[in-house]
């Protein structure tokens, strides 16, 4: 048994160094959008968007933070929530303590304070290398106390989603937070503050049907995936397969529920604008 | 009347079980049906209306399941589209401006997934509900009488006090897509159901519902159960003002999860 356990850490510290040990230029990132090959430097430099063909690839929620807040500027709220495993469900804790080594994150979402384009804001990012951003007590928790503590210091609150949905390893608890956060959006709503929802890849499931769409303005990365139900479950239930806009950005603004499709190189300037445009009341 | 996981499971996907027209008719009197969200259509698998509970006028709002496969084809399996999540906060906002009581009756699989619930906003038809039931000034009461089917369920379950009958579940993942997303093995659900504990008892172990409602067998004594919970339950809403019962509500849900905090 201890044996075991040496064993895990010294896989998962030889896993670590393997990721690190190659320079950048030795790591090839292959393009989901045309398949093109570039090297983690090139890749990285263009902020993780293909130079090729445009094409928005997935980022940890600290490359998000560096990218869209001012240098130096963020302040963690809420770290010390932690994930417990309500239902002892089968699997649940190993998985969480064996992620959180890998990533160094607690849960599915970061938390805080910062400033855009000189403007304090409370921002959340979700990271979907932590269980697909799936929802959980923490990330409805981290969240809510967002909101309050945003209501709080009459701030406004920039999310930036992405997730599978609610958790099922927490089973009901999962399910509630969809309510318990709404609650918080609503509240932070009728203090007159402004929020603002990012829509990145992916954003599904429980996530969409709760503070994802009911942001003030809703904006989204191009070619992300959003949605309420799975492709493949549509898919199996009209027993054909659906065009690949199906459930992109572009479907959704086509459809009414998102405001403006944002380039990340325009992100932060987009956000900046209309923070501004908030600023100062009407006389 | 304890019941082993596949007996509520059997029971749940029972076509004989009361459905809410037959809830309707035992529990309330007068109802009068009121169709239409105003915005894109009429949803046969949400039904709405008002009625009286006792002598107090109530709006209903609820999924319908069919007793028979041609019912349930015409009320899509109780799997709203948006259009029909639209519909329930219509009446819903309709009963706050009349100081009615909302009443849900709740029985669904889960939200209709397909083309048109996508291109219609499932995922913001839901989102809209949970943000507009949480302020709702006016009395909200939700009875799992069944299936308790995800956010397509949560969606009429922002309320003040939430009950279930006995044999009811209410999940974040039918058991089946548990199991088949967990274990890539779809037969394994009565082993997922267990592990997601989604009986009427685990729920009210958790604190996440206020009460159980007693099956039975004989529908006029279940309606019954249902009568006097439901009225009970609007005595104790009664005393509260519109706002306070928002802050209840709102306080309610703030408190739920499960998590570990050092200070």
């Amino acid at each position: 048994m201890i044996i075991d356990l040496f064993e895990k850490t010294r896989k998962s510290s030889q896993y670590i160094q393997k990721q690190k040990k190659p320079s950048a230029e030795h790591v090839t990132i292959t393009c989901k959008g045309c398949g093109k090959e570039w090297t983690a430097q090139q890749y990285g430099k263009n902020s993780y968007v293909c130079p090729n063909c445009g094409a928005h690839g997935r980022i940890r929620c600290r490359t998000r933070l560096k990218l869209t807040l001012d240098a130096g500027s963020f302040q963690e709220l809420f770290a010390d929530i932690k994930t417990a495993d309500p239902l002892n469900f089968p699997g649940y804790a190993e998985k969480i303590a064996k992620l959180r080594e890998k990533s160094g994150q607690e849960d599915a979402v970061v938390t805080g304070t910062g400033t855009i384009g000189g403007i304090p804001v409370c921002i959340g990012v979700m990271d979907s290398y932590f269980m697909m951003a799936s929802m959980g007590s923490v990330v409805g928790e981290k969240l809510t106390c967002l909101f309050e503590y945003a209501g709080k210091h009459k701030m406004p609150v920039v999310l930036f989603t992405c997730s599978g949905g609610a958790r099922m390893q927490e089973g009901m608890f999962s399910l509630m937070q969809m309510a318990k956060v709404s609650g918080a959006v609503a509240k932070h709503a009728q203090a007159g503050l402004l929020y603002i929802t990012v829509l990145t890849d992916p954003t599904t499931g429980g996530v969409t049907a709760s503070f994802a769409m009911l942001g003030d303005i809703i904006l989204s990365e191009p070619g992300a995936t959003v949605g309420f139900a799975g492709r493949r479950v549509i898919e199996g239930t009209i027993g054909e397969t659906l065009p690949d806009t199906f459930q992109s950005a572009e479907f959704l603004l086509e459809h009414g529920f998102c405001d403006q499709i944002v380039p990340r190189s325009r992100m932060k300037y987009v956000l900046t604008q209309l923070l501004r445009l908030h600023q100062n009341k009407g006389r | 009347m304890a019941w082993t996981m596949k007996e509520k499971l059997d029971w749940i996907r029972s076509p004989k079980r009361p459905n809410i027209d037959d809830i309707i008719s035992g529990v309330f009197t007068d109802f009068v049906e009121l169709h239409g969200d105003r915005l894109y259509g009429e949803d046969k698998a949400m039904c709405g209306g008002i009625a009286r509970l006792g002598d107090i006028p109530v709006t209903i709002l609820g999924q319908r399941r069919g007793h028979s496969t041609q019912e349930n084809i015409d009320d899509n399996f109780a799997m709203a589209h948006p259009e029909g999540y639209r519909k329930a906060l219509r009446l819903a906002k309709q009963a706050e401006k009349f100081h009615r009581p909302v009443i849900c009756i709740v029985d669904t699989p889960g939200a209709f997934c397909g083309v048109g619930a996508e291109e219609r906003g499932q995922g913001e038809a839901i989102a809209r509900c949970l943000y507009e039931f949480m302020q709702l000034k006016t009395p909200v009461v939700s009875i799992v009488t069944g299936e308790g089917g995800s956010g397509g369920a949560l969606a009429l379950a922002v309320a003040n006090e939430v009950y279930m009958l006995t044999n009811a579940i209410y999940s974040v993942i039918s058991p089946r897509g548990c199991a088949s997303i967990l274990w890539k093995d779809a037969s394994r659900e009565l082993e997922a159901a267990e592990a997601l504990k989604i009986t009427a008892q685990d729920m009210l172990g958790f604190g996440l519902i206020d009460g159980i409602v007693a099956d039975s067998k004989l529908e006029s004594i279940l309606y019954r159960h249902i009568r006097t919970a439901l009225i009970e339950s609007l005595e104790r809403l009664g005393e509260h003002t519109g706002e306070q019962l928002a802050r209840m509500r709102y306080e309610k849900f703030r408190v739920y999860g499960v998590f570990e905090q050092y200070k």
